[in-house]
């Protein structure tokens, strides 16, 4: 419920500051975000699954959005930034389907 | 979120130990597409009845149970260190999501746009400024000519107008200026013959005359021009291209002066003539003389150039 309205909260400041983005972390922003929501996802799977646990949310949350900015950074200096940061965005959206997947089996049983 | 975490049945894990408790793989997943155990990164090593992690209250329960009073004090650690970073980080993600939505759906200008597609925008905007220069180079070649093509044009006019005017003065449809003589015959005994002036005009020709005119003693005034004929009138008048002139008659030349004074004084010439009828010639030198009446030119009946 905390998480929920901090999401919100997040969203509505974010629309609200309108901030503008450096040029340098452009690249990295999206991945990051979809990173972020592979791990929130896992985190709701998790719970749902009754096996939550903070740290590990925690961890998993920077090191998930750490890692897919390090391989969009190391794809951008071998210059195939394009495709890896489309690779990446593949395999973290398989994993957030399969976690929505159970999701859904878990909220309708079906 | 590396290994996954099995659930180790005992309850709450040692805070001694480490966090992730060596064990069988994780439970298994009961489901036939299960993701690999990495998916289920934030599994936790403890198995939860609740499931409520934001509750404190539940976890010293368990803690009290399974560990001791150590564990009474965690649960309530973690919440606030754990959680307090969950709730961060998913308010960074909510601010991240919203401001990027923001930015792509808003920023279509080309700060978003993909590099693919830059460099192709970039390629088109080559392409099109190498047409426009081409476009550039023949619109001012075309202009260049145009504008040879007018001062070609102007020389034309302007050699168009000097012919223009050297023939008017010529066939004296133009006024003119210039240095030359004027050449006064006083009549003496005898009234100044149209001879002597015809003489007189010839004279002035073979000298260089460019302009003339005659002028009687009324002050009218005749241009002489190649077709104009002299002829005696009546009582010393003289008839000029049908207009009779009264005496003194005065010839206005344009021409070199000294050439024209000469050729007016040589021996046997006009002025001896007329001297020789009891006249008289007086020669003025002008610096400006002007040449102002008009011929008015006749329409040519048979003549036709040849072109």
């Amino acid at each position: 419920m905390i998480a929920v309205l901090a999401l919100l909260a997040g969203v509505l400041l974010g629309l609200w500051l309108d901030p503008t983005v450096p040029a340098a972390l452009q690249p990295y922003l999206p991945i990051a975000v979809v990173a972020a929501l592979d791990a929130v996802f896992g985190g709701v799977r998790a719970k749902l699954d009754r096996i939550f646990d903070d740290k590990q949310f925690v961890v998993s949350f920077i090191s998930n959005v750490l890692v897919a900015a390090l391989i969009v950074y190391l794809g951008d200096q071998l210059g195939v930034g394009g495709q890896l940061s489309t690779g990446v965005v593949v395999v973290l959206g398989v994993r957030i389907f399969g976690n929505v997947a159970a999701i859904r089996r878990h909220l309708f049983r079906a | 979120m590396s290994d996954e975490h099995t659930q180790t049945g005992t309850g709450w894990p040692q805070p001694a130990e480490p966090t992730r408790p060596d064990g069988p793989a994780g439970e298994p997943d009961p489901r036939p597409e299960a993701p690999d155990p990495d998916e289920l990164s934030p599994l936790s090593p403890q198995e939860r009845p609740s499931g409520e992690d934001e509750d404190p209250s539940a976890a010293p329960a368990e803690g009290v149970a399974a560990a001791g009073p150590a564990a009474v004090v965690s649960p309530w650690r973690r919440f606030s260190s754990a959680a307090v970073v969950i709730v961060v980080l998913l308010g960074l993600l909510g601010f991240t999501l919203a401001v990027q939505l923001k930015m792509t759906s808003t920023d279509s200008s080309l700060a978003a746009a993909r590099q693919e597609d830059l460099v192709r925008i970039l390629y088109d905007l080559e392409a099109r400024e190498i047409r426009l220069r081409q476009d550039i180079a023949a619109l001012e070649e075309s202009q260049r000519q145009l504008r040879s093509g007018e001062q070609g044009r102007q020389a034309a006019l302007e050699e168009a107008t000097r012919r223009a005017d050297e023939l008017g003065i010529l066939a004296g449809t133009l006024p003119a200026r210039g240095p030359g003589l004027t050449v006064r015959f006083q009549a003496g005994a005898k009234p100044i013959s149209a001879v002597r002036v015809l003489d007189a005009v010839q004279e002035l020709r073979g000298a260089g005359a460019e302009a003339m005119q005659i002028s009687g003693g009324d002050q009218a005034t005749v241009r002489i021009v190649a077709s104009t004929y002299f002829l005696n009138g009546e009582n010393g008048a003289l008839i000029v291209d049908g207009r009779p002139l009264t005496g003194p008659f005065t010839i206005t030349v344009l021409g070199d002066p000294a050439t024209m004074r000469t050729a007016l004084n040589i021996p046997g010439g006009v002025v001896a003539s007329v001297a020789g009828d009891g006249g008289n010639v007086i020669v003025e030198e002008r610096e400006v003389a002007e040449v102002s009446a008009l011929h008015v030119p006749r329409p040519l009946e048979h003549a036709r150039p040849v072109s």
